[in-house]
């Protein structure tokens, strides 16, 4: 097949040597995809990290694309960890197979010493590709599918099911639990099945007659994924929403918010269909702009419907105004804002945790939104069904503040889990029969002194009841208002509303050495990924680590004692986030009134998630930094 | 500030079919500009509701910002209202109304709020047919804010400082026919008797009813030279036809098409009744009206009336295929899969 003798002689090498890595790796190592986008590589890549799944073992997938629907670099990273390492590692991976002659160069640079480049030997590597120190695995798979298929579709597709054939007999996978996997892949285009199992052979055969196999890295099967589930936070958002009871959404497209929506839809047209009529118990509007898709949100949720919108940070630019008014005239709905790289359009494909402070205070004037930080496509879910019960409970918007990272990559989480028992609370609405027992009704009166008032819901009640709502200075009765006393003492009100906020809100997940720890580390979301593999490389550095998830905004009372105990007796608190501005720690500064020298920042905010890697040095460098200061001071 | 009325009321008032009083139509005492054309439509909207004897609470009003979109808290205190922000009161109004579609959505809008701030959001509400009623006070200034012109008005004329209206006019029912609304009329406060039967007709169409109301505003665009006057209105209206509503319950004395006038059976029944008084008029032709709206505006008329109604036109909610029990009136165990349903999916994602 191949006449490239310098690709071959490269096989022959690894062939004969045999001895890549100094000792084996098993069930821990990196294998990165280089793509080209739209290429049908996506689908591909996933069932590799399916097929790990299924032989038991812990793994996690990020897929690095571009904004771009063809013909881009993109990249799909697949750790497999039996220690459950499933945050990006960072540093050089262990295994890049080279797909993509655009990003070749940067590919053969990023592989491991001693690790593999498999690449397609059609074409010969240039001189300057040849890196001493890697196992080049040349596999000859254009001409492969140009001999095997006339369709150039065909062509195309099957190159990336060779790859993953070639992979399962270099790192010793289950090769019937694979071709299982293309079968359950296919079910009800059983007419794809016998094309993509014969591709899988294809490259399986090639790699089992040219390579030693396996490789030095290779998998086992173990049983140590239990019941997690692998899947993309948008998903569980999105799903949650179902199940947390939403019937109307207004959205406006934009990467990376699209799938809780397209999930919502498609969940809702299999599960929300009434069984009677056969009509939608739900009502779904693509507007015109994100404007309006907080508007629909705000529409519903005051009618008395959960509803909720998703979008990314320029659409909560856009929605602010509108987020000002559901906070001050008191309307609960829930915003889903699945974050990337800003500021403007930014890295609209590329990761981070930058709008804390747009949405903390979203909105002119003095306006505080409820915030709530899912780490994980389960708690996506759990947060997306409960965000709806706080939301009516506080009568405010609730905004789920998930990322591009979460959202749209699988990751490897417990499988969603819901209570039927458990109702849905809907929070202070008045019926017609409890608004005949009220002898004055006033939809501002702080009644039971918890700043949440009681509301009614149009259409309730023929003579009581009705209100004016208004983004405008009002009293207790709704009216329009200009007096100075009455607008403070509305403020006030929602100042406590707020404060009262934490006691429907999750707690934070502290989790504490049994000795005194140096280090205490603050993060929330996806920073959450690497923290257990950098808490255990900081341990063999001699360095005991406690840690503090946030989980809401506002802030939980536990939070404030972890800060003060951990920055005593030359302890140091790290707060770690995706951003350039230390958003968080300026959050947590400005409404703990924390002296800000307690709180060191560990910042990534290059558009990809955060690794144990960076985290680790990071916290050496500012110890050591903090040494040096104290011997120079 | 809200001035509450005095509850006095006249022992032999008039009751309607459930026994209310226009009285129990109104609202909080106006603090609109003495004579503002608003305050004529806030009237006319009372008595239509009354008339038609909708039950008020039944009734969601719904506004943007502006002197006309405080309006509604001027009429119909027994139903909720909701001021939103400026020039989005359509996506709030189509968020109410997918969450209970057996309210009757009554918005208020300006020409600075649905012609400038919210022209996007005007278009689009149009396009979703939304089942409303949506009536713009068009006074061609901005009021609240002391009278700079507003995108509606004419061309070429000047506020009452004098400045110059120097691009084209946006006409939002020559916008509303191509964007397919399935009733667009405009009308005049000044002119109850026009005013009322379009309002009710409004109110009896399903689909998206648009009315476009010149209102002139008496303080910032009631000088000489203005287009939006009060004398200029009544100088230069005229009108294709005369259209009369007829409620559901009234007997119908004349039939169909008798004389010059044709009868056009609405949604619930009642009858919109329409004498001609030119020859071309054809309210089942948005393009012919289109024409004539530009062809009088071009003789320096303002074209009043009805200009557009599909009496069979679809909605929102017909075209989503939505329950006819309100969404927001469903139960849990009509929205939440539960547990049984949710271990399946898990297993999809092992």
């Amino acid at each position: 097949m191949s006449k490239n003798t310098v690709n071959s002689d490269f096989s022959t090498r690894e062939k004969s040597q045999g001895k890549a890595q100094e000792k084996p790796l098993i069930n821990e190592f990196v294998v990165r995809f280089a793509n080209t986008n739209g290429t049908g590589s996506a689908s591909a890549n996933n069932m590799f990290a399916k097929a790990i799944l299924r032989m038991g073992i812990p793994v996690s997938a990020k897929n690095i694309f571009p904004s771009n629907i063809q013909g881009m670099p993109t990249w799909y990273e697949v750790r497999i960890s039996e220690k459950n390492y499933l945050g990006r590692r960072g540093g050089k991976s262990e295994m890049i197979v080279a797909m993509n002659a655009q990003s070749i160069d940067d590919d053969i640079n990023s592989v491991k010493s001693g690790g593999y480049l498999l690449y397609d030997s059609s074409r010969a590597l240039l001189d300057s590709q040849i890196r001493t120190g890697i196992n080049y695995l040349g596999i000859p798979i254009s001409n492969i599918c140009l001999k095997e298929y006339s369709d150039p579709r065909q062509r195309q597709l099957f190159k990336n099911v060779i790859y993953v054939g070639a992979l399962a007999a270099l790192l010793s996978m289950d090769f019937t639990l694979l071709k299982g996997l293309v079968r359950d892949q296919f079910k009800g285009k059983e007419k794809l099945v016998t094309p993509n199992i014969y591709a899988l052979e294809l490259g399986y055969q090639y790699a089992n007659e040219h390579f030693i196999c396996p490789l030095a890295i290779k998998v086992e099967s173990r049983d140590l994924v239990n019941n997690r589930i692998l899947v993309d936070g948008n998903t569980g958002t999105g799903l949650g929403a179902v199940f947390g009871g939403a019937t109307v959404v207004g959205w406006y497209p934009i990467t990376p918010s699209t799938s809780v929506i397209e999930k919502f839809a498609s969940y809702c047209n299999r599960l929300r269909i009434d069984p009677a009529s056969g009509k939608k118990n739900y009502a779904i509007v693509q507007v015109e702009d994100e404007l309006a898709a907080i508007g629909v949100a705000i529409g519903a949720g005051w009618n008395g419907a959960r509803a909720f919108t998703a979008t990314s940070g320029p659409g909560v630019s856009l929605m602010t105004e509108f987020l000002g008014l559901a906070y001050f005239t008191e309307i609960p709905f829930v915003l889903v804002n699945v974050q990337r790289s800003g500021p403007s359009t930014g890295m609209p494909t590329r990761t981070q945790q930058s709008d804390i402070l747009a949405c903390a205070y979203a909105s002119h004037g003095d306006t505080k939104q409820v915030l709530l930080f899912p780490d994980s496509p389960s708690e996506c879910f759990e947060l997306g069904s409960q965000a709806f019960d706080i939301a009516d409970q506080l009568q405010t918007p609730v905004i789920i503040m998930s990322d591009l990272d979460l959202g749209m990559n699988d990751h490897l989480t417990k499988e969603f889990t819901w209570q039927d028992d458990k109702a849905y609370q809907k929070g202070k609405v008045l019926s017609a029969e409890q608004l005949d027992e009220v002898e004055v009704f006033g939809r501002y009166l702080d009644v039971d002194d918890d700043g949440i008032c009681y509301r009614t819901l149009p259409g309730t009640h023929p003579d009581k009841g009705a209100y004016f709502n208004r983004g405008t200075s009002r009293n207790h009765f709704a009216g329009y208002t200009e007096k100075s006393a009455d607008y403070v003492d509305n403020m006030d009100r929602l100042t406590k509303k707020f404060i009262n906020a934490i006691n429907f809100l999750p707690e934070p997940e502290i989790k504490q050495q049994k000795v005194t720890a140096q280090l205490g580390l603050i993060f929330f979301g996806t920073t959450s990924h690497p923290i257990a593999e950098a808490v255990e490389q900081l341990k063999e550095q001699g360095l005991m680590v406690d840690s503090l998830r946030i989980k809401a905004f506002p802030f939980h009372q536990n939070i404030e004692p972890f800060i003060e105990e951990h920055s005593v007796n030359n302890r140091q608190v790290f707060v770690i986030e995706q951003n350039r501005d230390a958003q968080m720690k300026s959050l947590l500064v400005n409404e703990l009134q924390i002296d800000p020298n307690k709180l060191a920042s560990i910042l990534n905010f290059d558009g990809l998630p955060v690794t144990s890697h960076f985290i680790v040095q990071a916290v050496l460098a500012q110890l050591s930094a903090n040494q040096e200061n104290k011997k120079t001071g | 500030m809200s001035f509450i009325k005095s509850k006095f009321q006249h022992p032999r008032l008039p009751v309607n079919d459930l026994g209310l009083t226009y009285r129990d139509y109104e609202g909080a005492l106006s603090t609109l500009c003495a004579g503002c054309g608003h305050d004529s439509l806030t009237s006319a909207i009372i008595q239509a509701c009354h008339e038609l004897s909708i039950q008020p609470h039944k009734i969601a009003k719904i506004s943007g910002i502006g002197c006309s979109s405080k309006a509604p808290n001027y009429f119909l205190n027994k139903a909720h209202g909701f001021n939103s922000v400026h020039g989005r009161m359509p996506s709030v109004a189509t968020g109410a109304n997918l969450a209970n579609q057996d309210l009757l959505y009554l918005a208020m809008s300006g020409d600075g709020d649905s012609a400038s701030i919210g022209f996007g959001q005007f278009a689009h509400v149009v396009r979703r047919q939304l089942n409303m009623v949506y009536m713009v006070a068009n006074n061609g200034v901005y009021g609240l804010t002391k009278g700079q012109l507003a995108a509606t008005a004419d061309k070429g004329v000047k506020n009452k400082a004098g400045d110059l209206s120097l691009f084209n006019d946006i006409d939002l029912c020559v916008m509303a026919l191509q964007l397919g609304a399935s009733f667009v009329a405009r009308s005049f406060s000044g002119d109850k008797q026009q005013l009322v039967p379009l309002i009710k007709a409004a109110m009896s169409h399903k689909g998206f009813a648009f009315i476009d109301i010149i209102s002139p505003c008496v303080t910032f665009n009631n000088h000489a030279g203005s287009t939006r006057s009060y004398d200029y209105v009544h100088d230069h209206i005229t009108t294709g036809a005369v259209a009369d509503f007829v409620p559901v319950k009234t007997e119908i004395t004349s039939s169909c098409h008798s004389g010059d006038s044709e009868d056009i059976c609405l949604h619930d029944g009642s009858i919109m009744r329409i004498q001609k008084l030119n020859e071309e008029y054809d309210s089942t032709n948005a393009s012919q009206a289109i024409i004539d709206i530009e062809r009088n505006k071009k003789a320096g008329k303002i074209l009043t009336g009805l200009f557009y109604l599909e009496p069979t036109a679809s909605d929102f909610h017909e075209v989503n295929n939505t329950n006819s029990t309100p969404l927001n009136k469903l139960s849990q165990d009509a929205l939440c899969p539960g547990n049984r349903v949710l271990s399946g999916i898990n297993d999809s994602f092992r």
